[in-house]
C-alpha cells in the first residue's frame, strides 16, 4: 500500500466559516458530509469520542472538519498522510475507533 | 414580522431562490447570478460537501476522442437504457447538449483528463455503443476519480465570483404558495441558531438531490433524504416514476459503499451460506458478470429462502482471496483500504460479506425539459407550475427513465440545471414583481416550520422511526419485489406514517439542534417512501429497474406509462413523451445487452 501513499501538506484550514467552533453539536453537524463513507467514519467518532476530547483536540478536529471532503476521504482511508502531526495522530484515532452501529 | 406566536420572522426577497447547492443548483445559480439576477442558494450543508462531491467516475458526452461518436447515437443508448421509460425529446436535449455542458466545465477550471493530444480523455462504461447499438462507445470525461468534486468546487468558485447569494447550513422546510397556485418561495431556517427566514422569490428551483437514505443499505450520503421531493408532496404536487430505484449488487453489507464491478471482473465470485457458488445457478453462462440487475436479483432471492451468510444469514459473500495479494493490491487496493478500514476485514485473507445497496433515484418531481415543474390538470397531463422549476437528482425530466446509464446523472445536472435557469430568466422578463404573500399562508408556514419548538413529554423517537424506514424499504421495496412482499411494504409504510405525525424532540436547544433537522428529513422519507412503495405495488411488469418476480416481462402495452403519486390523488398515470425534438422516436425493443 506504500506505493499509493501520498503526503499531504495543509497548514491551515480551507475556510473556517464564522459561525463553526468547538460545540458539540455544532461540530457534529460538520460531519455532515457528501461522501457516505466520511459521513460513517466522522459519526462514529463523534459519536463515541467527543466527550473524551480535550479543547485542543476540539480544535484540531475543527480544522479537520474544514478541509475538502475528497482530501478527507483520502486521508482517512489511509490514502495520503498529512504533515501536521497533531491532524495526522487523529486521522488515525478516527480511523481506529471501533464502529458500534 | 409578526406571526401568531408574536415572534418576530426575518423576511428576504430574491429573483430566484435555488434549494440545493449541489451541481445541478450551483449550474443554475451561475447562469443566472451572470444574468445579473438576485440569487439565493440555501444550502444544509457547506455547498462543497453536496453529495456531487462523491461522484468518480465520469460523465457522459459524445466528443468521439477516443472513439467515433455522435450525439444520436447516445441518445439511442439513453432511450434503450431507460427501457423505453425516457422522454424522448428531453434525451435528445441533453445528448446534443452534452459537449456543451463538457466545455463550460472546461471554461469554469474542471481539469479533466487529458490525451496526448491534447484533447478530453474519454472512457469506456457500460450500455455505451456506437452506430445505435454496435461495438463499445467511450464516451465519459472524467477529472482523473474525483469528476464531482472537480465540478461542484469550480461552479462554487464561480458562483463566489458572480455574486450569488449562498445561505449556508440552512434548512428548507416548505414552499411559499398563494391562492392561484403561484410557487412564491420557501421558509427555511438557519441550523446554527434556528431562525426562521421566510424567503420570498419570483421563481424557486429545487435541487435537493436524491433519496438513498430510504434504504437500509445505500451508497448515499445522510444528507439524501428526498427533502425537496416531501416539499412538493407537501404543495400537492405529485412525484413521478418513484417505483424506478437503481441498485448496485454488490455494496458492502450494513454499510453500503460499493465495492466495484471490477472485481468481479478480475475474478471475485459470490458464495451463498451453504459454500455454493450462487451465480452458476441464476446465469449459468455469464455467472457472476451478469448484468447488475440480475446479480442484484440473486442475491436477495437466495437471502429469502434461506441461504444467506452469517448469523443473520443476511448477506452473502463476495470472494477474492483466491486471487493472491499481489492482484489485489495492484488491482483492486481501493476495495482493500474500504473493507480493512469499515470491516476490518482484509480480502485477500477473508471474503467481503456484500448485499444489493441502493444508489440512484431515478423518479422525482416532474419536470419538462426547461425544468418547469409540470402537473396534470384536468385533461393536460403537464401543466407548468407558475414560478416553480426542478433539476438535478430529485427532478424526473425524464431522462433516465427505468434506469439510468453510468455517466448520465452529472450531465443530467449540468445541462438541466442550466436549461432551468434559461428559462427562469426568460419568465422573469415577462414577471418582475414579486407576487404578494398573503399573511394568512406566512402564518400557516411559519407556525408549520415551529412545529417541533414546543417540547412533548412523549412521542415516537426519529431515530428509531428512521431505522425501522429503512428497514422496511429494504425488504418490502428493495430489489426482490412481488405482490404479496410490496402490500405489505405498503401497510407497513402507511403505519409509519401515522406513526411519524407524533414524533417527540428531545432536544429543545436553538443551535445546531440536528435532532430537528433530522425529524424534518424523516417527515420527507416518510412521504417519499409512500410514493415509492405505492407506484411499485400498482406497476405490475418488470422495466429497467423495477422487477417483479411474478411479473417478469415488460409490458409496454399497459405500462409504457409514467407514474404519478400524490398525496390527494393517490396514484395516476401519464403518457411517456416517445416523440423526439428533431429525430425519428426510437421503439420499444427488448432491451438485451
Ligand atoms: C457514490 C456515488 C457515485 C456516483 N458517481 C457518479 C458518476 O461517476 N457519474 C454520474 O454521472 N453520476 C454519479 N453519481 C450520481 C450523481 O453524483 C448524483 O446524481 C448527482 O451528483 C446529484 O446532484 P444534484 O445536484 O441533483 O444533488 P446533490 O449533489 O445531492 O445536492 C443536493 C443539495 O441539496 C441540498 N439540500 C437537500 N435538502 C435540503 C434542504 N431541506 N434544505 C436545504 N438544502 C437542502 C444539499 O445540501 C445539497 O447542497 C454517483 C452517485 C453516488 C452515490
Amino acid at each position: 500500500m506504500r506505493s499509493r501513499l501520498s503526503v499531504i501538506v495543509v497548514k491551515r484550514s480551507y475556510i473556517m466559516p464564522e459561525y463553526v467552533n468547538n460545540d458539540p453539536a455544532n461540530l457534529k453537524w460538520q460531519c455532515r458530509r457528501g461522501m457516505l463513507e466520511l459521513d460513517l467514519l466522522l459519526n462514529n467518532f463523534i459519536d463515541n469520542r467527543v466527550d473524551t476530547l480535550t479543547e485542543d483536540e476540539k480544535q484540531v478536529l475543527l480544522n479537520l472538519l474544514t478541509y475538502p471532503d475528497q482530501i478527507l476521504l483520502d486521508l482517512l482511508l489511509g490514502n495520503s498522510v498529512s504533515s501536521d502531526h497533531a491532524i495526522a495522530a487523529l486521522v488515525d484515532a478516527i480511523r481506529s475507533t471501533r464502529f458500534t452501529s | 414580522m409578526n406571526t401568531t406566536t408574536g415572534q418576530t420572522v426575518e423576511r428576504r426577497q430574491f429573483d430566484t431562490l435555488i434549494i440545493g447547492a449541489g451541481g445541478g443548483g450551483l449550474r443554475a445559480a451561475l447562469k443566472l447570478a451572470e444574468a445579473d439576477l438576485n440569487v439565493a442558494v440555501v444550502s444544509k450543508v457547506f455547498p462543497t460537501r453536496s453529495h456531487t462531491v462523491a461522484a468518480q467516475g465520469g460523465m457522459n458526452a459524445a466528443l468521439a476522442n477516443v472513439l467515433p461518436d455522435n450525439w444520436h447515437w447516445h441518445m439511442f443508448d439513453t432511450v434503450k437504457g431507460s427501457d423505453y421509460l425516457g422522454d424522448q425529446d428531453a434525451i435528445e436535449y441533453m445528448c446534443r447538449a452534452a459537449p456543451k455542458a463538457v466545455y463550460e466545465l472546461e471554461h469554469f477550471g474542471v481539469p479533466f483528463s487529458r490525451l496526448d493530444n491534447g484533447k478530453i480523455y474519454q472512457r469506456a462504461f457500460g450500455g455505451q455503443s456506437q452506430n445505435f447499438g454496435g461495438d463499445q462507445a467511450a464516451r465519459t470525461c472524467a477529472a482523473a476519480d474525483r469528476t464531482g468534486h472537480a465540478i461542484l468546487h469550480s461552479l462554487y468558485q464561480q458562483n463566489i465570483r458572480a455574486r450569488t447569494h449562498f445561505f449556508d447550513e440552512y434548512f428548507a422546510v416548505d414552499l411559499l404558495r398563494d391562492d392561484e397556485g403561484h410557487v412564491l418561495g420557501a421558509v427555511v431556517f438557519n441550523i446554527h441558531d434556528g431562525q426562521i427566514v421566510v424567503i420570498e422569490a419570483k421563481t424557486t428551483l429545487i435541487a435537493t438531490g436524491g433519496a438513498g437514505q430510504l434504504f437500509k443499505t445505500t451508497t448515499n450520503a445522510l444528507i439524501n433524504t428526498g427533502d425537496g421531493m416531501g416539499m412538493a408532496m407537501r404543495a400537492g404536487i405529485p412525484l413521478q416514476d418513484m417505483e424506478f430505484f437503481q441498485f448496485h449488487p454488490t455494496g458492502i453489507a450494513g454499510r453500503g459503499m460499493l465495492i466495484t464491478e471490477g472485481a468481479r471482473g478480475e475474478g471475485g465470485y459470490l458464495v451463498n451460506g451453504e459454500g455454493e457458488r450462487l451465480m452458476e445457478r441464476y446465469a449459468p453462462k455469464a455467472k457472476d458478470l451478469a448484468s447488475r440487475d440480475v446479480v442484484s436479483r440473486a442475491i436477495a432471492i437466495e437471502i429469502r429462502e434461506g441461504r444467506g451468510c452469517g448469523p443473520n444469514k443476511d448477506y452473502v459473500l463476495l470472494k477474492l482471496d483466491h486471487l493472491g495479494e499481489a492482484v489485489i493490491q495492484k488491482r483492486l487496493p481501493g476495495i482493500r483500504q474500504t473493507c480493512i478500514t469499515f470491516l476490518g476485514i482484509d480480502p485477500v485473507e477473508e471474503p467481503i460479506p456484500v448485499f444489493p445497496t441502493a444508489h440512484y433515484t431515478m423518479g422525482g418531481i416532474p419536470t419538462n425539459r426547461h425544468g418547469q415543474v409540470v402537473v396534470p390538470v384536468k385533461d393536460t397531463p403537464e401543466e407548468p407550475v407558475a414560478g416553480l422549476y426542478a433539476a438535478g437528482e430529485c427532478a424526473c425530466v425524464s431522462v433516465h427513465g427505468g434506469n439510468r446509464l453510468g455517466g448520465n446523472s452529472l450531465l443530467d445536472i449540468l445541462v438541466f440545471g442550466r436549461a432551468a435557469a434559461n428559462h427562469i430568466i426568460a419568465y422573469l422578463k415577462e414577471n418582475k414583481y414579486h407576487r404578494k404573500l398573503s399573511d394568512e399562508e406566512l402564518a400557516r408556514v411559519v407556525e408549520n416550520a415551529r412545529r417541533y419548538d414546543r417540547p412533548k413529554a412523549d412521542g415516537e423517537s426519529v431515530a428509531e422511526l428512521r431505522r425501522e424506514l429503512k428497514q422496511v424499504m429494504e425488504e418490502h421495496c428493495g430489489v426482490f419485489r412481488n405482490k404479496d412482499v410490496l402490500k405489505e411494504g405498503v401497510d407497513k409504510v402507511e403505519a409509519l406514517a401515522q406513526r411519524v405525525k407524533n414524533i417527540r424532540i428531545d432536544d429543545q436547544s436553538a443551535t445546531f439542534n440536528t435532532a430537528k433537522v433530522e425529524a424534518y428529513e424523516l417527515e420527507n422519507l416518510i412521504a417519499v417512501a409512500q410514493a415509492t412503495v405505492n407506484s411499485a405495488f400498482a406497476r405490475e411488469e418488470s422495466r429497467g429497474a423495477h422487477s417483479r418476480i411474478d411479473f417478469p416481462e415488460r409490458d409496454d402495452k399497459a405500462w409504457m406509462r409514467h407514474s404519478l403519486y400524490s398525496f390527494e390523488q393517490g396514484l395516476d398515470y401519464k403518457p411517456v413523451r416517445t416523440k423526439p425534438i428533431s429525430v425519428e422516436s426510437f421503439p420499444p425493443k427488448p432491451r438485451v445487452y
